[in-house]
């Protein structure tokens, strides 16, 4: 009886735990929907509203009918076609690494060094460089660079996927009638799925999030919507409202693809980390 | 008519020469096996005739192809692999089909072809299931019917075995014999296990250090082993061999083990071993050739050799004892009751007739 009691005990007290650690990282989250559904009033109020009085949508209602919201759907582009092209050309150089040992020992490192460049060293060189290839502002622009700086990623995470695929498997198929590409789309793709899928997530949030970028090789015609927030920074006043909502507008595509693929994303993470 | 002929085949990995010039024919319709130790060059044979490994220089010909370059796909060739190398992604069924689709074989045909490799198999009731939720010895048959289900030229079969329990392996060996029996099929298997390569082969074909040791019908390299690595390699408990010289006694020649052991050599083998009077010798016997002395006059080139048990080891339908000859611990293969523990003394008949004499110098069996 004792023993049932301290069991219940402890369950409890984990789901305390639980309840409380991600309320914590939640709460974020919470107060940027609340703050994009205030008044203005509201958002400076102290102490804090919790809730706002009534929820306001008219900062979603200027964004879409300004045409900011545009925004969101540039970011889209550019972090999907990006991701389309980096997953396609990654997978295929991670095979070959893998598979016909391209470059001897070193490619693959050298390769993954290529991530680790900062953002700000190459930004201007390649702002000059799109200027005179007249990239600036459009979205392949933007697809290219991303892909490059994605590739790296790409080709070190499918090398790992790959890699643990049992070469009989591949083998088998070849005697069995397949050709290398059709060995790579029935075999090779199937078994890495869940990498697949976890590699484009990250690829694509990479991509996504990206500022630094987007705010120097945009103007207006492809401004993603990171660089859209910093227009509601003022010189006489921020608009938090429209900062939020504009916030809460990039988050949700985030939120919902990842609640998709979750099931992928937690696999091919955990995939990764069995081979150690 | 040779239905795979491979000439002066040669296969480096880096540094290493793994295959060092193979000439092999193998003729229709035969189950030949590769057996070797491992690094021996077998499974790298079996892959280049496959075309997974390209050959560094030589030619392998299939039928009267000559498919040195070609690709596996063109080589039509099916394989069954030590990890069954089947996708956990399809069930079974597909798994089967795989190679039929890959073929483009009419998909009207596919499902009674698949039907017919899994009765062959006893996997009928399997089909829907995905690998995972299958046993090892489950997981084989069902790489076995992704091979045959095709009417490939040549099936190959890389230790197809080795990942099974004892028991089972039993069961596969005979269940893989009786498959070329009813498909008729030339193949070829490779395993490291003399007894897979005595019980299943037509033809051996013994591999040491990427080069054939001897080839022939398993009881040929048996009975009559060309070197000595070949007569210790074949046979379980392995051949005794025993450091001995050839003298002349009583008439004729004896093989001399120690002053308590000379074994005269019968008649129909004092010629071939004349020109050894006096030499140091290797005397390779084989188990079964020592037994428990009968009652009574011993037969022709049959030496009484009294010694005692030092090791027991029943099996059940036989006793291995261990006892010093010579300079050696040799194993007799007795009839289960003839011994019962260590110490005690037994005379042994040691039949000279089936021995082998083999040249120190050379390691080669003295015919």
């Amino acid at each position: 009886m004792k023993r049932r009691q301290r069991r219940r005990l402890t369950a409890t007290l984990r789901l305390a735990a639980a309840i409380a650690i991600t309320g914590f990282f939640l709460f974020p989250v919470y107060w940027l929907f609340m703050i994009s559904l205030k008044t203005a009033d509201e958002i400076y109020s102290y102490p804090p509203t919790w809730w706002p009085a009534h929820l306001q949508f008219n900062s979603y209602a200027v964004l879409f009918k300004d045409g900011d919201a545009t925004t969101v759907w540039n970011s889209f582009v550019v972090a999907g076609g990006s991701t389309v092209l980096a997953m396609f050309l990654g997978t295929l150089c991670a095979y070959s690494l893998a598979r016909f040992r391209t470059g001897g020992e070193n490619l693959a490192n050298w390769i993954i060094s290529q991530r680790m460049v900062p953002p700000i060293a190459v930004v201007f060189p390649v702002f000059l460089l799109y200027v005179w290839l007249k990239l600036v502002d459009t979205y392949v622009g933007l697809i290219l660079l991303y892909t490059a700086f994605n590739l790296p990623y790409v080709i070190w995470m499918m090398r790992g996927y790959v890699n643990d695929i049992p070469k009989a498997l591949e083998e088998s198929a070849l005697v069995d009638g397949c050709t290398r590409w059709q060995v790579l789309w029935k075999v090779v793709f199937p078994m890495c799925r869940a990498g697949l899928f976890a590699t484009a997530i990250f690829t694509f949030v990479f991509a996504w999030n990206d500022f630094i970028f987007a705010l120097v090789l945009t103007r207006t015609e492809v401004a993603t919507y990171t660089v859209q927030v910093t227009h509601y920074f003022g010189g006489q006043s921020n608009f938090w409202a429209k900062i939020s909502a504009m916030s809460v507008l990039g988050t949700v595509p985030i939120f919902v693809i990842v609640g998709f693929m979750q099931r992928y994303l937690v696999r091919g993470i955990s995939l990764g980390a069995v081979k150690g | 008519m040779s239905d795979v002929r491979i000439t002066a085949l040669h296969k480096y990995y880096g540094n290493v020469h793994a295959v060092k010039g193979i000439d092999l024919e193998i003729p229709a319709g035969e189950f030949t096996v590769l057996v070797g130790q491992s690094g021996c060059g077998k499974s790298t044979l079996l892959r280049t005739i496959a075309g997974l490994e390209d050959a560094d220089s030589g030619t392998v010909e299939i039928g009267t192809d000559d498919v040195t370059d070609a690709a596996p796909r063109h080589r039509d060739i099916a394989m069954v692999f030590q990890n069954y190398a089947l996708y956990p992604f399809m069930t079974v069924y597909d798994n089967i089909a795989f190679g039929l689709r890959a073929r483009k074989t009419p998909s009207i045909e596919i499902e009674p072809k698949v039907r017919r490799a899994a009765q062959m198999l006893a996997i009928d009731h399997l089909l829907e299931r995905y690998p995972r939720q299958l046993s090892g010895g489950q997981l084989q048959r069902v790489a076995i019917g992704r091979a045959i289900v095709r009417n490939a030229r040549l099936y190959l079969f890389d230790e197809p075995l080795s990942n099974l329990d004892a028991q089972l392996r039993d069961e596969m060996r005979g269940e893989i014999k009786r498959l070329h029996l009813e498909l008729g099929k030339t193949m070829i298997y490779v395993t490291h296990d003399q007894i897979e390569a005595m019980t299943m082969a037509d033809r051996i074909v013994l591999l040491r250090d990427g080069q054939i040791e001897q080839q022939g019908t398993p009881l040929d390299l048996y009975e009559r082993p060309a070197t000595r690595y070949v007569a210790g390699f074949l046979g379980s408990p392995s051949m005794n061999f025993v450091n001995a010289q050839i003298v002349a006694w009583d008439g004729g020649l004896a093989v001399r083990v120690d002053e308590r052991a000379i074994l005269p050599v019968p008649a129909a083998r004092q010629d071939t071993l004349a020109a050894w009077n006096g030499k140091a010798i290797v005397l390779g016997l084989r188990p079964e050739h020592l037994s428990r002395a009968p009652a009574g006059e011993a037969r022709e080139g049959v030496t009484r050799h009294a010694t005692t048990i030092a090791l027991v080891q029943p099996t059940g339908a036989r006793t291995y004892a261990t006892f010093r000859l010579g300079d050696a611990e040799a194993i007799a293969e007795l009839q289960a009751h003839d011994v019962s523990q260590p110490g005690e003394p037994i005379e042994l008949a040691i039949d000279m007739n089936r021995a082998v004499v083999i040249d120190p110098s050379t390691d080669r069996v003295v015919q």
